[in-house]
Order: C-alpha cells, then sequence, then structure tokens
C-alpha cells in the first residue's frame, strides 16, 4: 500500500478549510452545531489514529480505550468540581503517560497480535469501569454536572462545544503535520518501510512507536473530556464502544492512509454519510455502513486522496512531497 | 466436591470453547485473515438449530448435518468471492472488511430475528444428572461430547484427507505448496469454508445451552480470540488447549471472584499471554 | 595485500558464542579486528558469519562472551545504540526502505545515526554518499525501482551516511556479474582509503584475496582459521571445510615442493557454488 503524500499545498488547503468551518455558528442552527461537533470529534480521533497506524503502520484498535479513559477521567473530575480545562489537560497528560509506558510493552507485537492486544485493552478498561462503580457509577452510567456556567441558551453551549472541540481538532492537527514533519515522523516513516533496517541505522524504534502510541491518543483522551461534558451523561458500553475503535480507521483509509489530511477528509465524508445513512435508514444503517466499508476497502484502497492523486498527475502536475 | 464440580464445569465449558475457536484459529493460521464474521456464523448457527427445531422438529444433532455443508457453502463463497480480493493486504485492511461483512450480516439478523433472547428449548427436557453431589446437566455433556467430535473431525480432515494436508502445506508455506500444484486459492475458500462450518456447527451446539441473540456475537468472538492466544494459533490442539484452559481458569474464576467478572478475567489473560507469550501454550515462536 | 603499519585494535571479540535452542551458531569466537584493516570472513554456508555479525550489531544478544569496542564492552547494546557509536552493515537480502527515494533512504541513514544532524544536513550528505557510489542520478527514485546492483550500491551509500569507523558488508558481490563486482571492490578500496575498517564477509575468492589484508575462516560457528589470504586458502583445515576433508588430503601440499597443481586449493573455486573442481581445472 503506497504512502499518499500530503503536500505543503494540500496542507494549506486543509487549514483553510478548518478555518471556514469555525464559522458554522453564524448559521444559527443547533442542528449543525451538533453534526460540527461530531465531525470535529470523528476528526481528531482519524487524524490522531493516523499517528500510529498510517505513519507507523500499527494497526492500533485502542481509540475506544482512549476516548473512554478521557470520557471517565474528565466526568469523574468535572463531578468533584474541577475546571473543565483542569480535566482536560489532566486526562491528557494522563492518557499520554498511560499510552507512552503501555506502548513500550504492547508495541512489541506486530500485526494482528497488536490489533487484538489493543482492542483488548479497551475491553478491559471497560470491564474496569464497570466494575468500579463507586467511581464511575458503573453500569447505571455517570452524570456529568454543567461545566460551563453563564450559557442559558441550548445553542450558547452547543456553541461552546462546537468551538471547544473544534479548537482540540485544530491543535491535534496541526502537532499532527508537526509530527509528520519532524525527525520523529520521519523515523516512523521508516519504521513503516522496515523496521529492522531502521534499527540498524540508528532509530530507537521502541521509542518512537510508543511516541506514536502516546500521540495517537493524547487528543482523542482529550475529546473524550469534551464528549462526556458535552452531553452530560455517559456509559461504558458508550464510549468504550468498539464502534470508535473501527470508525476512525475506516475514516483514515477512505481518506488515505498515511496522511492527516486524508484522514480530515476521510472524517468529515464518513460523517456525511453516516448522517445521510441513519436519517434514511435508521434500521439498517449499520448493515449500509457495513456495506460502505467493504465497498471502500475492494475498489478504493487508496482513499480519496488517491483520487485527487491521480487527478493532480492527470493534470500535468506532480506531486512533491 | 465444589471442586470437582468447578472443574466438571470448567471441562464443559472449555470443550465448547474448542469448538468455537478451532474454525477460527485454523482461518487465521492459514489465510492470515481474523474472520470477524465468525461470532455472528455462530449466532446464525444457532438460529438454524432453533429455527429447523421449530418448523420441522429436527434435534440439535440432527440440525449438525445439515449446517455443516451450508455454511461449508456460505464461508466458501465469501472467501472466494470477496476476501480473496485482499488476500495479500496488511491485517488492517482484512480486519476492516470482515469487520464491515460482519456489521452486514449482525445487521440483517438483528432485522430478521430482532434482539430478543429466543431459547431452544428441547421437549422433552434432558434434565440432569446427578451423581452424588456432582450435578451435570445433560444437554450440556452432550454438547460438550458434540464439541469434542466434531473438533477431532476437523483435526482428522487436516491429517489424514489431501485436502486437509494440502491446507496444512499452505499454512506451512504457501510459495512451495503452490509450486508443488495445489491450488491455493481454492485452498484458501476450503479452510475458510472449514471454519464456517465449524463455527455454525458450534452454535447450533450452543443453542442446546444458551439463549440465542444478535447481540451474543461478539462475546463469542471475544472468546475465540481469547483460545487463539492463550492456545497457539492454527493448530486443533492448541485450540484444545487454550479452550479447556479457558474454561477451566473462567470456572474457577466465577466461585473466587464472581461470574460478573468473567470477561474481565479473560480479556486481562489475554493481555498478559500478548506480552508474555504471544505465540500461546502450543504456539511456535515467530509465526504471526 | 599487506595491512596497514601501525593498528591499534578497534573491536575485540571474546569467546563470543551465541545459540539458539540447541544449535550453536557462534561458537566462542576470539577475534580481533584492527583499525584500518580489510579483514575477509569467510566460511561455507551456514557457518554462521551473518549471525556473528548479527551479535557484534546487537540484533542478538550473545549467549556468552564480550565484544569491545574502542575498549569498550558493547555486548548489549541494541542495534541503534552500536548504529550510533559508529558500527554499521549491510544486509545479505538488501533492506532499503522500498517507498522513499534513494535520497531519503540515505539521509535518513545519516540523521538517525549521528547527533547534531537536520534533516536539510542529512539530506546534503546522502546527496553526496549517492554521488560516491555512483547513483547520483537515481537519487529521486523510490528504491523499489532500482536495480539489484543499484540496490546494493545504495545499501552501501547509507552505511557511509553513517559515517562508521567499523563497517560490515554482508556479501555485497552476490548477484553481481564481473563489472559490478569490480566496480564494487574499488568502491571498498576507496572506502578503506577514508580510513573506514571494513570486514567483508565474502564466498568470492577473487574478491577476498585482492582485497583483504587478513582473513579469517569460521566453520560451524568456530573460528578455524586466521591470517593472510594466502595462508588461509592454503591451510588444508579450510580448504577441508569448503571441500571435505578427502579433498584437502589429496591436494595437501609436500614439504617444500609444490605437487602437481595443488598450490590451488581454495583459490580458484566461487565457493557456496555446488561445483568443486579437481586442482588444475580452470573454470
Amino acid at each position: 500500500m503506497s504512502a499518499v503524500r500530503t503536500t505543503p499545498r494540500s496542507f494549506r488547503i486543509a487549514l483553510v478549510l478548518l478555518v471556514l468551518l469555525a464559522g458554522l455558528p453564524f448559521l444559527g442552527s443547533a442542528y449543525a452545531l451538533r453534526i460540527g461537533t461530531f465531525a470535529c470529534m470523528y476528526a481528531i480521533m482519524a487524524v490522531s489514529w493516523n499517528v500510529i497506524g498510517g505513519f507507523a503502520g500499527y494497526p492500533s484498535f485502542a481509540t475506544a480505550a482512549f476516548f473512554g479513559f478521557g470520557a471517565y477521567c474528565g466526568g469523574i473530575l468535572l463531578g468533584k468540581s474541577w475546571t473543565l480545562l483542569a480535566a482536560v489537560s489532566i486526562a491528557g497528560g494522563a492518557a499520554f503517560v498511560a499510552a507512552l509506558l503501555f506502548g513500550m510493552v504492547l508495541l512489541r507485537l506486530r500485526g494482528h497480535y497488536f490489533a487484538i492486544g489493543s482492542l483488548a485493552v479497551a475491553e478491559v478498561l471497560r470491564e474496569l469501569t464497570n466494575t468500579a462503580s463507586n467511581l464511575t457509577g458503573g453500569g447505571m452510567g455517570l452524570n456529568i454536572p454543567l461545566a460551563v456556567k453563564g450559557s442559558d441558551s441550548v445553542l450558547g453551549e452547543a456553541t461552546f462545544f462546537f468551538w471547544a472541540m473544534w479548537a482540540m481538532l485544530f491543535l491535534c492537527f496541526i502537532s499532527v503535520r508537526l509530527i509528520q514533519t519532524s525527525k520523529l515522523g520521519f523515523g516512523l516513516v521508516c519504521i513503516k518501510q522496515n523496521e529492522s533496517a531502521a534499527d540498524m541505522i540508528g532509530v530507537n524504534a521502541t521509542l518512537y512507536k510508543s511516541l506514536a502510541f502516546a500521540f495517537s491518543g493524547v487528543f482523542v483522551a482529550m475529546a473524550g473530556v469534551l464528549y462526556a461534558a458535552w452531553v452530560h451523561y455517559i456509559e461504558p458500553g458508550d464510549v468504550f464502544d468498539v464502534l470508535f475503535a473501527v470508525k476512525p480507521i475506516v475514516m483514515a483509509l477512505l481518506g488515505g492512509l498515511g496522511s492527516p489530511v486524508g484522514a480530515l477528509l476521510g472524517a468529515f465524508a464518513f460523517l456525511g454519510i453516516e448522517e445521510l445513512v441513519w436519517r434514511n435508514y435508521l434500521q439498517i444503517h449499520s448493515g449500509v455502513l457495513g456495506f460502505l466499508v467493504v465497498v471502500l476497502l475492494l475498489f478504493l484502497p487508496h482513499g480519496l486522496m488517491s483520487l485527487t492523486q491521480s487527478l493532480r498527475s492527470r493534470s500535468g502536475r506532480k506531486a512533491v512531497a | 466436591m465444589l471442586g470437582v464440580q468447578v472443574i466438571l464445569n470448567g471441562l464443559v465449558l472449555g470443550c465448547l470453547y474448542a469448538c468455537i475457536a478451532a474454525g477460527f484459529s485454523l482461518v487465521w493460521g492459514v489465510l492470515n485473515v481474523i474472520n470477524l464474521m465468525h461470532g455472528s456464523f455462530i449466532v446464525l448457527g444457532s438460529y438454524l438449530a432453533w429455527g429447523a427445531y421449530q418448523a420441522l422438529g429436527l434435534g440439535p444433532w440432527t440440525t449438525l448435518l445439515l449446517a455443516a455443508p451450508l455454511f461449508f457453502g456460505l464461508g466458501y463463497a465469501v472467501q472466494r468471492g470477496i476476501l480473496n480480493r485482499v488476500i495479500a493486504a496488511p491485517v488492517l485492511v482484512t480486519l476492516t472488511l470482515t469487520f464491515g461483512l460482519d456489521l452486514m450480516l449482525n445487521n440483517a439478523m438483528l432485522v430478521a430475528f430482532k434482539a430478543d433472547y429466543r431459547r431452544l428449548i428441547l421437549d422433552p427436557p434432558l434434565g440432569t444428572w446427578s451423581m452424588g453431589e456432582l450435578v451435570v446437566p445433560v444437554d450440556r455433556v452432550i454438547a460438550m461430547l458434540f464439541a469434542l467430535l466434531l473438533t477431532l473431525v476437523l483435526y482428522a480432515i487436516l491429517r489424514r484427507s489431501r485436502v486437509g494436508r494440502a491446507i496444512v502445506a499452505v499454512r506451512l508455506d504457501r510459495e512451495a505448496a503452490r509450486l508443488m500444484g495445489v491450488d491455493v486459492p481454492v485452498i484458501y475458500a476450503t479452510a475458510f469454508g472449514f471454519g464456517a462450518a465449524m463455527a455454525g456447527c458450534a452454535g447450533v451446539l450452543l443453542a442446546m445451552i444458551f439463549p440465542i441473540s444478535p447481540i451474543s456475537s461478539g462475546p463469542y468472538l471475544g472468546k475465540a480470540f481469547v483460545v487463539c492466544v492463550l492456545g497457539g494459533l492454527g493448530s486443533v490442539p492448541g485450540a484444545v488447549v487454550g479452550g479447556l484452559f479457558l474454561g477451566l481458569i473462567e470456572s474457577v474464576g466465577s466461585i473466587v471472584l464472581g461470574p460478573e467478572h468473567a470477561v474481565t478475567l479473560s480479556f486481562s489473560l489475554l493481555i498478559v499471554f500478548l506480552i508474555v507469550r504471544p505465540h500461546g501454550l502450543l504456539g511456535k515462536r515467530g509465526f504471526e | 595485500m599487506p595491512g596497514p603499519r601501525s593498528m591499534r585494535e578497534l573491536l575485540r571479540l571474546v569467546g563470543v558464542t551465541r545459540r539458539f535452542g540447541g544449535l550453536t551458531a557462534v561458537n566462542d569466537v576470539h577475534l580481533t579486528v584492527g583499525e584500518g584493516e580489510i579483514l575477509g570472513l569467510i566460511g561455507p554456508n551456514g557457518a554462521g558469519k551473518t549471525t556473528l555479525v548479527n551479535v557484534i550489531t546487537g540484533v542478538h544478544r550473545a549467549s556468552a562472551g564480550q565484544v569491545l569496542y574502542e575498549g569498550r564492552d558493547i555486548t548489549r547494546l541494541r542495534p541503534y545504540q552500536s548504529a550510533r557509536v559508529g558500527i554499521a552493515r549491510t544486509f545479505q537480502i538488501v533492506q532499503p526502505f522500498p517507498e522513499l527515494t534513494a535520497i531519503e533512504n540515505v539521509a535518513a541513514a545519516a540523521l538517525f545515526s549521528q547527533a547534531g544532524m537536520s534533516q536539510a544536513s542529512a539530506r546534503a550528505s546522502a546527496a553526496a554518499q549517492l554521488a560516491f557510489v555512483g547513483l547520483g542520478e537515481m537519487a529521486d527514485k523510490p528504491a523499489f525501482s532500482l536495480t539489484l546492483a543499484m540496490r546494493k550500491r545504495l545499501e552501501l551509500a547509507k552505511a557511509l551516511a553513517m559515517k562508521p569507523r567499523l563497517l560490515f558488508l554482508d556479501e555485497v558481490n552476490a548477484g553481481l556479474n564481473s563489472t559490478e563486482v569490480d566496480h564494487a571492490k574499488q568502491l571498498i578500496r576507496e572506502v578503506a582509503g577514508r580510513g573506514v575498517t571494513v570486514v567483508l564477509i565474502e564466498h568470492l575468492m577473487k574478491v577476498v584475496l585482492t582485497v583483504c589484508h587478513r582473513v579469517v575462516v569460521l566453520q560451524n560457528g568456530a573460528l578455524i582459521a586466521d591470517g593472510t589470504p594466502k595462508e588461509v586458502v592454503n591451510d588444508p583445515q579450510v580448504v577441508g571445510a569448503y571441500l571435505g576433508k578427502k579433498y584437502a588430503q589429496l591436494h595437501e601440499p609436500q614439504h617444500g615442493r609444490q605437487s602437481a597443481g595443488a598450490q590451488s586449493g581454495v583459490a580458484d573455486t566461487s565457493v557456496g557454488v555446488a561445483d568443486t573442481l579437481p586442482a588444475g581445472e580452470k573454470r
């Protein structure tokens, strides 16, 4: 599977799109804000996942674990009257460190074994959350108090959370781009191409992979906090849902593996499709989703970005990294 | 006596787990594909048993004869028609693809049968045997014996028959097998067919004991995963050892920690094994 | 070819052993490599040559013994660490980063093995190394599109970009034709001329004889000979290892006199290929 390269030009275009997106509240529609907030959340997941799955080539199914971890961390802290900013920072920091340490062990596995291991972590976390009901409310769920003071209108609160999620996405996107162009990013690409060769030329693969894993989790965890604060009520089965592990992968594949811009666009496209399907085919929406995944993987394995690349090369311009 | 009861429960459970996992392990070991539809195949098999009993009065052991060829055909078709196109693709692609297929299958079952649990109630019921203080539900014993039988049949096919040996050859060295005249795509489809057949048959047996609902497909799949990692991939003995091991651990764990922790226990075990001994109790080092 | 005048010791192996389960792949090897030497490491297939290099570079941990480099114990170093202290190697089966361009491949090697490199300076260094091995024009081509001979040169460029003090070349000549081999020999001499200590794992005797200062022979994991090329190829034990004991006995040099055509020993064969020739026959 060849890597799709993100040109500086496509990065700038994506940035412009993002900035434009910030203007969504001016449409004055609560529905649009809800969709927009989800779009940003999905994009955070997809772009983050791309760091470990796209750059380093390790098929991580840990997104659900990070998301749930963040949601519950945030929910509990908010319940103890900590500020939203504090909750976000602490959950993010904790997720980063935990992922770094756990990653050192987990990333010794490759391929399928790593995939299962990362999925199993979410399962274990979910069950532990269920059992620690004194802290987390267990299966009864966790109620989260209002994190935002002074916004009395529904629209006001919706706007706040949209901008919060948007800001997180912006931060995430810029960070991932910085990683991509940094020495770490270069190292990850080498690891993906040939890990033993990377070892031999001086790449500390264990450290780099763990860092990638940590970065793939930190923004997702922080998004989890925002999600919890936004919806006011979370359950283990809800936030540790295996679909949160799989959807970011589909989004990244949809956009084009290895490209943060691709992941971003893939997330938006996916959300659009999902919303359409939900509204029109509610009963069979998961089946339709499955169908779309199958079609995508069979017929468009390099994602949407590869379409733009072939259009670009047909029009005579060369794609340069 | 409690100890013996616990061990007995564990063994019964373990045989069922072995049967659940054997087909899954075969597909994973030979094709290097994790078939996320496996759980749904099992549930479908359970529905088949239920439907056959309701409509035709067929007992589960009779339905087995029906389930095996039906599911074999289903598996063969799915592999040949869809999965074969991405057979050389990275882990990510095959995993996500089978996930998508599973979404479709599971949704279809939800629409057709609804999520409510159904039970296959045999009339007259099979009852229980009591040997002193030991209580043994007959349906479980019968299911366990058939599960063992099925697993042995699979093992015999793999060891003795031409097609079975071809499957093992492909697993050991695909290129060498191809050079010796083995039609690899057909073998892949056959192996997948066997996997599906095992799943369907396991489902028929499980229908005797557990309630049936599309919701169960996830948990069954989870069990298959754990057994494969514990026992070692791609070998029937591995599935048996892994299954029995898990069954015993869960049985003991139920008593010691409480039944609600069974899932946590099994997944924690999975993680520990992945870290310490990813090739499982019987597996060989270095096989991915 | 005579070795360098004053030889400081760069690498010393003390009783290095590596076991895989029941198999002893490297057996109690004692070896020193002097700075500036070109050392040939030869032996029949399966003798443990690549395993030995793997142990030195940290890919495998030594089951016993010590590896000393510049006086320091590097036995426990991991591959990325040995890369950073100035040890580089090429692989028998080339290991490029297939989808990266040639220059990116080499720049990666420069960037990660040396402290204080920026991506820009690594690229500049890479360009120089590519030019040195004669791949300048292929800089922007993806590695998978290069021919085998070019990939071997790319591998060498990567190793050189690491500014190694000790360089292991594992069968750089396998699969190359005669012209390409001569070119490779020239490159090796130029590399050594820059002050790099080279250990050459080779099957081609003509390369070993003409390029190496010293040759050591491995058989079944043990070192069975250590000397100048000429000494080694005429050593009966070595001949026996490659061509069988009987052949060695048949062609043992008589005291002081040359028996008819017996001085060929191992020198005429390109060992590792199944054909063994009686002495005197040319290919």
